[in-house]
């Protein structure tokens, strides 16, 4: 029943762990553990990136990857292996001396955090075929300009690593949980982790009130930003079933607790413009962390899958111990804040269709900057064209109203239209005129209601065969 | 003996050495202030603020805070025992609110709690009544309530309004440009400790010990002998610790001094935004006069900036602006401005380039507007208003008696192919619609010292052993820019030893008192000097004792290869420092430097502010979109001059973080405050920094070759902010994308952070013909 896993090496035996106690606060709280470091609290900059590792069920691995340990809980690393900066070993590892050696490292508060996701690259973690720069997206260095950053990484390739003895080590501390411990105020935290989705359920009816946690990107703020003290949480990132993808030919089902990292492949495949959007969706600690059922669940005004995801027309299965019921994902969201999820209901699945050869499928994504921001505005198309004639069009926008909405007045425009600039000129206009949006630390409304009907030229062009993101640009 | 080694660099001093840390940073192993082993008893603490940017305080209600989980402790200002002040000069920064309040988020009260997490839940159950009044927030708003926080400062030369009147061309424009976050990995933090007989001990991530020593001092009513602030190393600083670390060491103290049991405070990253000081925003107002080629004849310019609430550095920063917005051109008749304005906010502070950014990124937007007005390259504008001879003196009345601008640019257009590029960026701007690309080349000139004369100075403490083992400690603190390291290898070079050899030791004010901060590019320059000028104590009394004891002359000895020649005998070093033990010589001494030849009348803001400067130059290529006012910087080229550089390797990484930093100010970083005063941005979540892949997928490096006509150490050039303002060249670059839209409508009126949102309406502006 108690909480058990591998730090460093070390196997971990605790009892009296609360739901909300961080690994961050964990690990520095433990001696010759400080290499950790916090720099922002919240998942944004990477200083506290360290290495988790699930077993694989049926292999003889781990699945590797970088999380920011500032929003981690504790229980998650239940029956899994953690890996920092301290435990690397006696001496430097090559990846350590080329950062030594190479002008790495100017203040060296973040370097710990790089350290770790430039190891767990080289260790063959989640994420490792990405390039360097993507890798690193989700560590912020201050000093350095990050020249040497990326030079490290290209140095050290992915490789692999024998994960048998930590295997051994966590043999029996894995399988479902619970723990408790008194907050400061006198009163009971509990937490659990169910280990199949029927446990789940059955929890959920007994405590329609637990906070359901997958990835904790988002409720991780709330402990460490607004002081929240999590009462009741059910831990759901390891329930199997909540974990698959199924890539058919239809479309891709995801599991309500499948990371984004893991997703990100299979999304690919379904649309190279849905990749693009995931490869930009948080940095790789947070993908690694956050799952798609989650970004949906808790019902962001912005949430950058949803759009998307509306727009290629996915459809929501939500689940309790009454049953399953399957929605459009656009009905889900209700109001600002407000979900269709009864209390006792969590995520099971989300289908998204694959588009079809005639389909037309343009995502953008604006923000200040392009890695590891949040949307000003989110723009996501899925036009059907037969013989010349826009047949169906379903257009979502994420930034742009309370929460994540279709365009439809755009959509009645373009339905039944010529696929032509004089259409793209029209729709844009009534995509300008869907919305309201609000101004923002992320932009005015003015900006948002350009730039979204803007979008509308940008499909045109990528349909055209253009070069449309300015990534695509080189220089010279 | 002293000028050789000023203007010979050897084996050590040139050498592209590692960060003396680096091994410790790469293993997690280097110690910052919240690693050090938590004490029994420690108190942890958290401010409660006040949630009204201008307002008196009718009533405090504390005890919700007090009732809560955890609480030892809670104080208001009339618990301070002496001094209610934390500020660098003025005397006008409260430690905690006195009556009023003139920003939001200023600290009101102070919760010390046995927990880090129950002093901040704790710190917001304050229930504080206010009488509220309207703030002074915009430019606007200041300038008709005349809120300064010193009066208007003008520096002027000849007659600008005659020459703007004659000129053949006149054009009037204006800028805006933001401030801008440090964002320090490492947030503010400080630890204070009882020590015996009422004393003091803080470890405080601070660029000026001794500052925060003083004020610590000040306000529990001690002497500075009873107080000791030490720093080994601070997670990023870059101006944001100089003055602002004062505040957390001085509540750490104050909880100290009640309670007798250690307290740490470490803010909040979104607690440290809110609550600590910025770089300063400007408005920029323009109207000069030329000639066809774009040659300046008359420039009247107005700098306002906002200062915030209270006065901090704000004077020299300005100052700074002032002195730096002829950057590397003659102003042959010209008129600067300075409004310093009072305004309901975070007091702004130091940011690397000290106000330098601000009054550069004017003149060249004056030089990008000449052009577009007259349709002339940039660059050409650029060069023909260049320093040069009979052209060669500033605003201020200094001559400018190094410059090698013209050499330096010259060198870059040729090597980075300017005008190949520029017939490149054309051709690809003719065949695009959706893209713009815009290339730029733009100087930076920067002067090295602090402006304030009396700050030029530093103290150095070495220490020889008898095994030869060397500790230096000076007056710098290392905050990741390889300060320790450049002044190693100056020691280590002076006794002819290898680096390993000496031992960089904490910064401590018991070891080296009265202490400017380490700012202003200077820390090299000043400490480096010092630690080079008690070697030279101690290596004369080496040489001494081996001529004597040997033969030969004191002047021939040799220290060279970790041995000592002298007399026809070479032994090593670790054997002469054991001899010279034995025979009683002193191997311990102090050192000492004052920068000579400043001086400089602020009233009549004329004389000789700096003793030389530093120079360079970038050339940005970027791409716009003008769909969504997206941009990228493809590629940048930079020629920096270092001097003769102490290590190339460390300034190259000083080059890189200083240019991309400065990209993130003026692209992706933006402040937002809300109509009440609010911080918007607090967190990294909404203030949006350089990422990795926001690097230039081209960025070369190029060190100029040159010296320093000064004899600075080993004739090098100081490093910290000059490289920040080469970013400039992206800034122009993406003024040239948009222009690009449509040229005849000349140089865009584009802001500062060059934000999706700023470029957008800027290409909508061009394309309408107003730019």
């Amino acid at each position: 029943m108690a909480l058990r896993f591998v730090c460093d090496g070390e196997l971990v035996e605790l009892d009296g762990v609360a739901p909300g106690d961080t690994v961050l606060d964990f690990l520095r709280g433990r001696p010759g553990k400080t290499g950790t470091k916090e720099g922002c609290g919240e998942g944004d900059c990477g200083a506290c990136t360290v290495l988790v590792g699930t077993p694989v069920p049926g292999a003889d691995r781990l699945d590797w990857r970088a999380v920011n340990a500032c929003i981690q809980f504790l229980p998650m690393l239940h029956g899994k292996a953690v890996l920092t900066v301290d435990g690397l070993g006696e001496g430097l590892n090559a990846l350590q001396q080329t950062m030594a050696c190479n002008g790495a490292s100017q203040c060296g508060f973040c370097t710990p955090g790089f350290v770790m996701s430039l190891q767990g690259r080289a260790m063959g973690a989640v994420g490792c075929d990405l390039p360097v720069g993507d890798v690193l997206a989700g560590n912020l260095c201050r000093c350095t300009g990050y020249g040497p950053l990326l030079e490290a990484g290209a140095q050290h390739p992915p490789a692999g690593r024998d994960d048998a003895p930590l295997l051994a080590m966590l043999r029996g501390a894995t399988g479902p949980a619970c723990g408790h411990a008194t907050l400061p105020d006198g009163r009971t935290a509990r937490w659990f982790i169910p280990d199949n989705a029927d446990a789940l359920a059955t929890l959920l009816a007994q405590y329609p009130g637990a906070r359901i946690v997958a990835g904790a990107t988002d409720v991780g703020l709330w402990v460490t930003k607004k002081l929240v003290d999590l009462e009741t949480v059910i831990f759901v990132g390891d329930v199997p079933e909540l974990g698959i993808i199924e890539d058919g030919a239809e479309g891709v089902t995801l599991g309500g607790a499948v990371r984004y990292a893991d997703a990100h492949a299979a999304l690919a495949r379904l649309s190279t413009e849905l990749g693009e959007l995931v490869r930009r969706l948080g940095g790789l600690q947070v993908r690694n962390a956050g799952t798609v059922g989650g970004n949906i669940a808790n019902g962001s005004p912005i949430g950058d899958g949803p759009p998307a995801l509306i727009a290629l027309g996915a459809t929501l299965t939500l689940r309790s111990v009454r049953g399953r019921r399957t929605m459009p994902l656009e009905q889900f969201f209700i109001a600002y804040g407000q979900q269709d999820r009864a209390a006792d209901e969590f995520v099971e699945s989300v289908f998204v269709p694959r588009p079809g050869g005639q389909d037309v499928v343009h995502i953008s994504k604006l923000s200040k900057r392009f890695d590891s921001d949040i949307s000003a505005v989110c723009g996501a198309f899925r036009l059907t064209v037969e013989q010349g004639t826009i047949t169906a069009a379903r257009i979502a926008f994420g930034g742009m109203a309370a929460t994540p909405r279709r365009a439809a007045q755009a959509e009645a425009v373009l339905t039944g239209a010529p696929f032509t600039a004089e259409t793209m000129a029209t729709a844009a206009e009534a995509i300008r005129a869907d919305f309201a949006p609000l101004s923002d630390v992320r932009g005015s409304a003015a900006y948002r209601l350009e730039a979204a009907g803007n979008l509308v030229w940008r499909l045109w062009h990528q349909a055209q065969g253009q070069a449309v993101r300015v990534q695509e640009v080189a220089h010279g | 003996m002293a000028d050789t080694l000023t203007q010979t660099p050897g084996p050590l001093v040139g050498a592209g050495y590692r960060h003396d840390s680096a091994h410790l940073h790469v293993a997690g192993k280097a110690s910052y202030i919240d690693d050090e082993p938590e004490a029994p008893g420690l108190l942890h603490l958290a401010f409660g603020v006040s949630s009204e940017a201008r307002a008196r305080i009718v009533d405090m209600d504390l005890s919700a805070v007090r009732a809560a989980p955890g609480v030892v402790a809670v104080y208001t200002a009339a618990d301070i025992p002496h001094a209610n002040d934390v500020s660098p000069v003025a005397g006008d920064d409260r430690l905690l609110a006195d009556g009023e309040v003139v920003w939001l988020g200023q600290p009101v009260f102070l919760v010390a709690a046995t927990s880090r997490r129950a002093a901040r839940q704790a710190a917001r159950l304050g229930k504080i009544a206010y009488q509220r009044q309207d703030p002074i927030l915009t430019v606007a708003q200041a300038r008709a309530e005349q809120s300064l926080i010193e009066p208007t400062q003008r520096m002027a030369r000849g007659d600008a309004n005659a020459a703007l009147a004659a000129a053949p061309y006149r054009l009037a424009g204006h800028l805006a440009m933001g401030g801008q976050d440090h964002f320090y990995l490492e947030g503010q933090i400080a630890l204070a400790r009882p020590l015996e007989d009422g004393q003091v001990h803080v470890l405080s991530s601070t660029q000026h010990p001794s500052e925060v020593q003083h004020l610590v001092a000040h306000m529990l009513g001690l002497s500075s002998a009873d107080v000791t602030v030490e720093v080994r190393r601070m997670g990023g600083a870059f101006g944001g610790k100089e003055s602002q670390a004062a505040l957390y060491a001085a509540a750490a103290a104050l909880v100290v001094y009640h309670t007798d049991r250690p307290a740490k405070f470490r803010a909040d990253r979104d607690d440290d935004m809110v609550q600590t000081g910025k770089r300063h925003d400007f408005l920029v107002d323009y109207d000069v006069g030329f000639d066809a080629d774009g040659r300046i004849e008359g420039l009247r310019l107005g700098l306002a900036s906002r200062c915030g609430a209270t006065v901090d550095l704000s004077p020299a920063i300005n100052d700074r602006a002032m002195f730096h917005a002829d950057n590397a051109y003659f102003l042959p008749a010209v008129e600067i401005v300075s409004e310093r304005l009072k305004t309901n906010m975070v007091s702004a502070t130091a940011f690397r380039g000290f106000g330098g950014p601000q009054g550069m990124l004017a003149i060249e937007r004056v030089m990008d507007a000449i052009a577009g007005h007259l349709g002339l390259d940039p660059l050409a504008v650029r060069v023909a208003n260049l320093y040069g001879p009979g052209r060669d003196v500033t605003p201020y009345g200094m001559t400018v008696a190094d410059n090698i601008a013209p050499e330096l640019i010259a060198r870059l257009r040729e090597d980075g192919d300017y005008e190949a590029r520029q017939a490149a960026v054309a051709r690809f701007n003719a065949e695009n619609a959706i893209f713009k690309k815009g290339l730029a080349l733009t100087p930076v000139k920067f002067g090295i010292s602090f402006t304030t004369t009396h700050l030029n100075q530093a103290g150095a403490l070495l220490h020889v052993y008898a095994d030869g083992s060397i500790q230096i400690n000076h007056g710098g603190t290392e905050m990741g820019q390889g300060l320790y390291t450049k002044v190693a290898q100056v020691v280590a070079q002076a006794f002819g030893v290898g680096l390993e050899q000496v031992r960089i030791t904490a910064t401590r004010t018991d070891k080296v008192p009265n202490t400017s901060a380490t700012a202003a590019s200077s820390g090299a320059d000043l400490n480096g000097m010092a630690a080079l000028n008690a070697a030279q104590t101690i290596r004369a009394r080496l040489a001494e004792f081996c001529a004597r004891t040997f033969g030969g002359a004191a002047e021939d000895v040799v220290f060279a290869g970790g041995q000592v020649r002298a007399g026809g005998e070479a032994m090593p070093w670790p054997v002469l420092c054991r001899r010279a033990h034995m025979a009683r010589i002193s191997l311990s001494s102090t050192g000492y430097y004052a920068t000579p030849d400043l001086h400089y009348d602020r009233d009549a803001h004329q004389g000789q502010p700096f003793y030389y400067f530093a120079y360079g130059a970038a050339l940005a290529e970027v791409v716009i979109d003008t769909l969504t006012g997206e941009h990228r910087v493809l590629a940048a080229d930079i020629l920096h001059d270092c001097g003769q550089s102490l290590n190339p390797a460390i300034d190259k990484g000083q080059i890189e973080g200083g240019f991309i930093q400065g990209q993130g100010w003026l692209t992706s970083e933006e402040l937002v405050w809300d109509d009440a005063g609010k911080l918007l941005t607090h967190a990294p979540s909404t203030y949006k920094i350089p990422t990795a892949n926001d690097r230039p997928d081209r960025l070369t490096v190029t060190l100029w070759n040159g010296t320093n006509h000064r004899p600075t150490i080993h004739r090098s050039k100081a490093v910290g902010e000059p490289p920040f303002m080469l970013a400039n060249a992206v800034f122009s670059a993406l003024g040239a994308a948009v222009m690009a839209c449509n040229p005849a409508a000349g140089w865009p009126t584009l802001d500062a952070p060059a934000t999706p949102e700023r470029l957008l309406a800027a290409v909508a502006r061009q394309r309408g013909g107003v730019s």
